[in-house]
């Protein structure tokens, strides 16, 4: 930037700076970041799927992740510390911070049934993005559950005899696979409704990226 | 240490020649970092390229040597894998190996011979009957795959930790290397190699084991999956360097802890 740009900035803020913080920094951050780990850890995830499918289908190379089951085993276990990471110190920050009270408390069944016919007519207020409505607020509690399950399958499949105790608790080996698969599918299409949700309301988008 | 290997009594050395031409990797398996949809998406989220090339291989292969080193801090000695009632046998149990069940190797057991060597005082070579006179332990773990199956066995032989105190192994050394009929091979961590279910294995099922799963010798790890758990084992070696192995040469962790 030249020195005369700087002097002919506008000394009052434009409304960019001006509309109320949605998204502090380290939820933009840590939501990006958790962005890459999980296409990283379902691209390769489906490749390592087809090696020993638990249903009667593949999924095409071509959607996969590292070509063929090594090459996606690499990626899997490398974007894990990613995902992990990254989600403990979301977890942690959005407890200590209060976010998580703040926003996602109380869910009320009767505001959600409420919410959920007002989202399907099309009614839904989106004026103010820093309230979350009750349908919301019910899927972000969700996934987040759905995170800490497919993390602890993935372990208890990882680690059957070092962390058999949590295999156990997952039903045992043959099962935690099903699990681990089951909130995989739960979380790409909580991903399916959040992108095409996104898309419809831009300015949703635009507060992940710049806050506001 | 010398690796040279004098014809091993009981296996066919044109076998041997065939199948070590399948250890080179295959071409279109390097490159398994190509592009596909979810690398588009992956490339467009970063603005970068970090998919293609032998730099991001590297640095995942980096990664895989530290997931090494977690695992074996990971690893507990005393922690066993858990053993299963005889009604709950996968039977049949799989043949699995990277050729066709008429392609394993077919090892005379009447010559046949364990070679020993590197840091252990007794280098005798070990035959069926001899390692037969030994105390038998027994076992019924489930045998997991990387690819994702498992199938639960019974497996009888002798521990392996009794064995390398029987011929005098320095259990300071770093790794135990397992040689096999095929060309097979295979490096295991000495903390694994003495652990209590660990086992040289000779029998499946009560019955000799046959020559599906791994005659005359199989190493049972129950701690490690499959492809650690090497089959028609011909000999054994103990020593510091990492000999590496069959599959991990090509990519799949080194360590391979459950």
């Amino acid at each position: 930037m030249t020195i005369e740009a700087t002097a002919n900035a506008p000394a009052v803020p434009d409304a960019a700076t001006t509309r109320p913080v949605i998204h502090p920094l380290w939820v933009r951050v840590t939501h990006w970041i958790n962005a890459l780990a999980m296409l990283i850890m379902i691209g390769s995830g489906w490749q390592i799927y087809d090696a020993a499918p638990l249903f009667g289908f593949e999924f095409p190379t071509q959607i996969a992740l590292g070509n063929w089951l090594a090459g996606a085993l690499l990626w899997h276990f490398a974007a894990m510390w990613l995902l992990v990471i990254n989600g403990v110190v979301y977890l942690v920050l959005g407890i200590a911070t209060g976010r998580f009270r703040r926003k996602l408390f109380p869910i009320r069944p009767s505001e959600v049934v409420r919410d959920l016919f007002a989202a399907l007519r099309g009614k839904l207020s989106h004026d103010d993005l820093t309230v979350y409505n009750a349908v919301q607020k019910l899927l972000y509690v969700g996934i987040l559950l759905t995170g800490v399950v497919i993390v602890l399958s993935g372990l208890s499949i990882w680690k059957p005899v070092q962390f058999q105790s949590l295999t156990s608790f997952f039903g045992g080996y043959n099962t935690a696979r099903y699990v681990h698969f089951g909130a995989m599918t739960a979380i790409v299409t909580f991903l399916v409704v959040h992108v095409a949700l996104a898309i419809l309301v831009p300015k949703s988008l635009r507060a992940m990226i710049i806050g506001r | 240490m010398s690796r040279t290997r004098k014809p091993i009594p009981g296996v066919d050395p044109k076998l041997l020649i065939k199948d070590a031409a399948k250890l080179l990797p295959e071409p279109s398996r390097r490159f398994f970092l190509r592009g596909a949809a979810s690398l588009g998406a992956l490339a467009v989220l970063t603005g970068c390229d970090i998919v293609d090339g032998d730099t991001s291989e590297h640095a995942l292969r980096v990664i895989s040597r530290m997931n090494d080193r977690v695992q074996a801090w990971l690893f507990n000695p005393n922690t066993l894998a858990p053993e299963y009632p005889e009604s709950m046998i996968t039977r049949p149990f799989p043949f699995n190996a990277y050729y066709s069940r008429d392609e394993a190797p077919d090892v005379d057991g009447d010559t046949y011979q364990l070679e020993i060597g590197g840091l252990v005082d007794n280098k005798k070579s070990w035959t069926l009957a001899e390692l037969r006179q030994l105390p038998e332990v027994s076992q019924i773990t489930r045998h997991v795959c990387v690819e994702g199956w498992s199938a639960i066995g019974s497996w009888q032989g002798v521990r392996l930790s009794d064995f390398l105190k029987l011929i005098g192994t320095d259990t300071r050394a770093k790794y135990v290397w397992f040689q096999c009929a095929e060309g097979y091979s295979n490096t295991i961590d000495m903390p694994t190699a003495l652990h209590p279910q660990t086992q040289l294995t000779l029998k499946f099922d009560h019955q000799t084991l046959p020559r599906d799963y791994g005659f005359p010798i199989k190493i049972r790890i129950p701690t490690k999956l499959g492809f650690k758990n090497p089959k028609y084992v011909t000999a054994m070696w103990v020593q510091n360097n990492d000999a590496g192995g069959y599959w991990e040469n090509q990519g799949y962790n080194w360590f391979s802890g459950l």
